[in-house]
Order: C-alpha cells, then structure tokens, then sequence
C-alpha cells in the first residue's frame, strides 16, 4: 500500500494549511542552520586572522587584549615595549624573524601601523598564506604607505595618492599631521582578516611624522627639520615573532615573560585566539538556543494542525478502516503527512537559506568582513536536521496515536 | 473444498465499553454464499455493532465469528484486517468516499490495501484503472464526465454508485451494504438496487443489505429481522 500517495493527496487537499506548516518549519530551519554556518564561518575566519606567528609580544596586560590591539586593531595598548627590549629579545638565537608593530594614529577612521619591511615577506594569514600586493609595492621611502584591500575600495584610494594621517585614532581628529602627507606605494590583496583596514607606513615614517610633536600636543616653537631628527623609534607597541623551531617557543615565552629590563607579555596566538572565541562563544550558544526554541514552535504548529485537523477526518479514517486498513496504516498515514510537512520544511528551509547566502555572500563579506561559504552541508548540519525530523516523526506519533483511539471508538460507522 | 456457509455467528455478545451493558447479544446467524439477504431493523438495533464485528473491526467478548471460513476470534487483529480488505466490500449511507480522491482513485483503494483484489480486477480487465472504469460505465450508463474528478462534484445518488464500485472492484466474497439507499429519492433507490444487484448476481458475491427501509425487501433471497439475531433487546442504545 502506497501511504505516501494518501498522504501527499491528503495534504494537497488542505494545502493552504500545509504551506504555512512547512513555511513555518522552513524559517525554523533556515535560523538553525544559518546559526549554525554563521558560526562555523565566523570561527575559521577568526582563526585565520593569523598564522605563521609563533609568539606575539606586548608590555604585559592580559593575552586577549594583547590580541586585540595587535592582531584586530581593537583598542590600545596600555604601555609601549623599549626599542632596546625589542632588539634585545629579536637577537636571541632561534628567532627567524619579528615584525615591531607602532599604533596610535589613525587615517579616515582605519588604524595606522608603523612596521617593518619584514611585514611583508613573513607576516601570514589563513592557513599559512602570505600577504600579496595588488598593485604597486611595499613601502620604500619615509612617506610611503601601504594600504588594505578596504581601505582603497571605501576611500577610493589607488597608487599614488595622498595620505594625511591623524594623530590618535578618532576619525574626526583636529590634530592632523597635514604638513607630512604619505603618499601610498602599494594596495594589499584582500584578506578577510583586519590587515584590510589598515594602513601600514615604516617605523621611521611613524617617527618622522611626529617629529616636532611632544605626547598629544603640537610644539609651537619651530623644532628641528626631518634630517636633523633621529628616526629611530624609541618604543613599539608590540611584536610578532616567528621561530626556527616550534620547540623554543615555550622557552622563549619564559624569558620574555621573565624580562628583567621590563614587564613584558608574550602569548601564543593560537591559544589567545581560542580564549577569546570561547568568550565569544556565549552570543552563539544564545542564538543556538533561539533557533532551537523556534524550531520547538514550528513542531508544535505543525502538531495543533494535525490535531485540529483529526476530528474532521473520523469519517476518512473509517472509510479507510472499511476498504482494509488497518490501524498500523493509519497511524503511517498520520507519520507520514508529517514527516512529508517536516521534509518540505527542511528542503524548503535549506533552498532558503543556500539561495540566501549565495545571493548576500558579497554584501555580508563588504560589510561584516565575513565569507559565508556554501558548501556542503557538514556533518553537524546534517545531524541537526536529522534530528529535526526526528522530531517530526515523533511529533507525528501524537496524532497518529489519537486517531487510533478514535477509530477504536468509531469503528467504521462515525455518528455523524 | 468450499463450505457453503460464508457467515456464521454463535452465541455472540460485544460490549463497546468494559462497564456497558452488551451493544449485541446474539443467537445464531448462519448466511450462505451467494445469498442476498436483508436484515431489517430500526436505528440503535446494534446494526453498526453487527457489521463490524462481521467486518473483523471489533472482536466479541463472547461467542463465535466465522467469515469467509476464518474464525475470527483466533485472528490477529491485522489478520482481520487482511481478510477485510481481500473480501469484504463495504457501502455505508453517506459521505462513502475520500473527499481528498478522485472517482477513480476512491474506486481503486481496495486494490491498494488487497494483492488479491487487485489481482482479480486485473485478470478481468488487464488493470486495477481498466476495471474500474468498466464498473464505473456500468454504473454510469449515461454519464459523460471523467474519472478523474472530484469527488466533491458528486451528488449523493452518484456519490453512492462510486461507493458501490468500489465495494465491488476486485470481487470480494462479501459485500456489506448498511443504509445505502436512505439518502437517496426514489427513482434513484429504484435504479442504485437494479445496479448493485446486476452487479453483484454478475460476480457472485454474496449481499448483507442492512436498512430499516422494507420496501426493497422483495429484492432478497431471505430477510432477517434483527430482533431475532440481537437478543439483547433494541430498547437501550
């Protein structure tokens, strides 16, 4: 006996009522899995903010504000690091490399980052990649600036123009440095991570630029010109080190924790990363259990439906009964129409939702920095779908069960 | 070896609750095959109850129910279910069909639940479709519209004759008929008997017409009061 065309005619007989059930099941999907890939997507893109960078070093304050201002350009370092601490510890054996990194000014509200050359050939993103210019190349001269992907796509900005750079990070500062402009040498490949809102210079182009410039305040007298001043920075911000070896690291993360000449903080990125996406981590639990609580609604829907709908169907399920039925088709009957509601649902839901991100992937990744892939389902989606209809089935057995204890009651004559 | 009794009760006493007073309470009821009988009697005479006990739907308490040469108080409940649907053909006094069908797929259900309806519809007309067709152009002398249609287009009096299509398709041994004609005017009753009898005298079938209506008694090789099968008495429901 074919249950299953009974059960499709039945629900294309009531289908006004069928649409919303799957309709409401479908939103209820859509919310689940698109927590679900919004999460995933957002946890690699987060871990491949950086890589290739075995210690990252700061004056000492915790490891995930270190990271922040380091890596995400979110907010700023309590306390430089001595440019003698930095050269100190880069000599150690079994360093490969470091990049100083110099923050504290800003352009048009994107971080400025005062660096070395070695920027480019070492610092890596995502797994293991290197950063690539566009156009143009890396910073030669003192006014030279280098410049992320987002930068020159929201400000319109291409080899050649000028730069002036603020002091502070406001993007509405009154204390411009106008007398130096940069001129920008270079465009960066995008790279989903925050190297795409920054502007990078040299240390020297940091030092030159506040030449004549005491803390926050413009001196008024005339100072000393660009060639008489040292451009040798004094302190950095922080460091990233890349290593020879993997095993030193634990060692060298001692004695720079260790530092005699001053408090320093040296953390591995990896675990500081992990650390902070499980703060994270409570947000996303949050949406879980919302998408969870609408699935819960969208099956309680489709249970009133059905439950609504039984009474009205007494007759159909005694004629059923009379042409011999038995009580197990019944109740397949019932199992059926539902988990049909709940496949439609699921089906539906995911169309939603791949379609959706197709179509918005480049709007969400210009504004929200996030690259939603398609892909195929992974093996969590699938398990939460599976136990959604799961849920369905069992769902279905409610009604299934009522309508054979009323056909007990009724036999194959209903009082009508 | 074929008996020639195809219903045989024995002393049978049902109750639809466990505390109720018996809906039936019977004595001997014997109907052979090939027999059109008709059993007469009022609303509340435990008509419904005797039908499906004969339909295998309940079991009694009590007694003995032989169908088609199967004891069904020794069956499974599914095991009834299955002599149901292989021989057992059933039209009831109204609203007989799947609103959610069409003509033609309320006709051919039986064969969905029975292998053996289904393989006696084709041996006579090459398909299960074929042969409701055929039933149907024969209950249908005149009629133009498709098969294909709604149920819900129907009038009562056609609604019946797919009903009786249905219950024949396949040719069940039995054919169980309760109240079939009470919904309907009296040409039609008129025509609806001459239909269902042609049908039923072609295939064999034995009938159990069940109605409170004695006019159509005459038809019948022999009709039963259910006074006389339901001892219990018809005073209480």
């Amino acid at each position: 006996m074919n249950l299953r065309l009974l059960a499709w005619k039945s629900l294309i007989s009531r289908r006004s009522t069928a649409i919303l059930t799957v309709a409401s099941i479908a939103v209820s999907v859509v919310l689940l899995l698109g927590v679900e890939k919004i999460r995933v997507n957002a946890q690699s893109s987060f871990a491949n903010t950086i890589s290739g960078t075995d210690l990252i070093v700061g004056a000492r304050s915790g490891s995930i504000q270190l990271l922040l201002y380091s890596v995400f350009r979110i907010g700023s370092a309590t306390n430089n690091i001595s440019w003698d601490s930095y050269q100190t510890i880069a000599q150690k054996k079994g360093i490969k490399w470091t990049i100083p990194i110099s923050l504290g000014d800003s352009h048009r509200g994107f971080r400025v980052m005062g660096t070395s050359k070695d920027y480019f050939p070492f610092y890596q993103y995502g797994q293991k990649r290197n950063l690539q210019l566009t156009s143009g190349k890396p910073f030669d001269n003192l006014f030279d600036a280098v410049i992320g992907s987002e930068v020159a796509k929201s400000l319109r900005y291409s080899v050649g123009d000028e730069v002036i750079i603020s002091h502070g990070t406001v993007s509405t500062s009154f204390s411009e440095h106008k007398n130096k402009p940069f001129i920008i040498s270079g465009i960066l490949e995008h790279t989903g991570t925050p190297v795409d809102r920054t502007v990078h210079v040299s240390l020297a182009g940091i030092e030159a630029m506040h030449v004549n410039w005491q803390g926050l305040v413009k001196k008024r007298t005339v100072g000393k010109t660009l060639s008489e001043a040292n451009l040798q920075p004094e302190s950095i911000t922080a460091f990233l080190i890349g290593l020879d070896s993997k095993i030193m690291s634990f060692k060298l993360q001692r004695y720079i924790n260790e530092y005699a000449g001053e408090p320093l903080l040296a953390i591995f990125p990896g675990i500081a990363l992990h650390e902070m996406w499980r703060l994270m981590s409570v947000a996303e639990q949050a949406l879980l259990i919302i998408s969870i609580f609408v699935v819960i609604a969208s099956l309680t829907g489709m249970l009133a439906v059905s439950l609504a709908g039984l009474n009205e169907r007494r007759r159909e399920v005694a004629i059923l009964r009379s042409v011999g039925a038995s009580h197990w088709h019944i109740m397949g009957l019932l199992i059926t129409e539902t988990l049909l509601l709940t496949v439609a649902g699921i089906l539906l839901g995911a169309a939603i939702l791949y379609s959706g991100i197709g179509l918005s992937q480049s709007i969400i990744e210009a504004n929200y920095g996030l690259f939603i892939t398609i892909g195929l389902p992974s093996q969590k989606e699938f398990a939460m779908v599976s136990i959604l209809l799961l849920t369905g089935f069992l769902v279905g057995l409610i009604p299934a069960y009522r309508a054979y204890l009323n056909s007990l009651a009724d036999g194959m004559s209903t009082r009508l | 070896m074929v008996e020639s009794t195809l219903i045989r009760l024995d002393n049978v006493e049902f109750c639809w609750h466990a505390n109720a007073k018996p809906s039936i309470r019977s004595g001997k009821l014997c109907i052979d095959r090939h027999e059109h009988v008709f059993i007469q009697g009022t609303s509340g005479s435990g008509k419904s109850t005797l039908l499906n006990i004969i339909g295998g739907i309940v079991t009694p308490q009590k007694g003995q129910v032989n169908v088609v040469g199967k004891d069904f108080t020794q069956l499974k409940e599914i095991e009834r279910d299955r002599v149901r649907a292989d021989h057992i053909g059933f039209i009831f006094q109204q609203f007989n069909l799947i609103p959610y069908l069409s003509i033609l797929e309320n006709v051919t259900l039986p064969c969905r639940f029975s292998g053996v309806r289904a393989k006696n519809a084709t041996e006579r007309s090459g398909s299960v479709n074929n042969e409701a067709v055929y039933l149907l152009n024969r209950l249908y002398s005149k009629s133009k519209f498709g098969f294909d249609r709604k149920t819900s287009e129907l009038s009562v009096g056609q609604q019946q004759r797919v009903a009786a299509a249905r219950a024949l398709i396949g040719q069940p041994q039995l054919i169980i008929a309760d109240e079939p004609t009470s919904s309907l005017d009296y040409d039609s009753r008129q025509a609806f008997m001459d239909l269902l009898f042609d049908e039923v005298n072609t295939s064999g079938s034995t009938l159990l017409f069940v109605s409170h209506d004695p006019t159509q008694q005459h038809r019948f090789d022999r009709v039963v009061e259910m006074s006389t099968i339901n001892t219990r008495g018809s005073a209480d429901l």
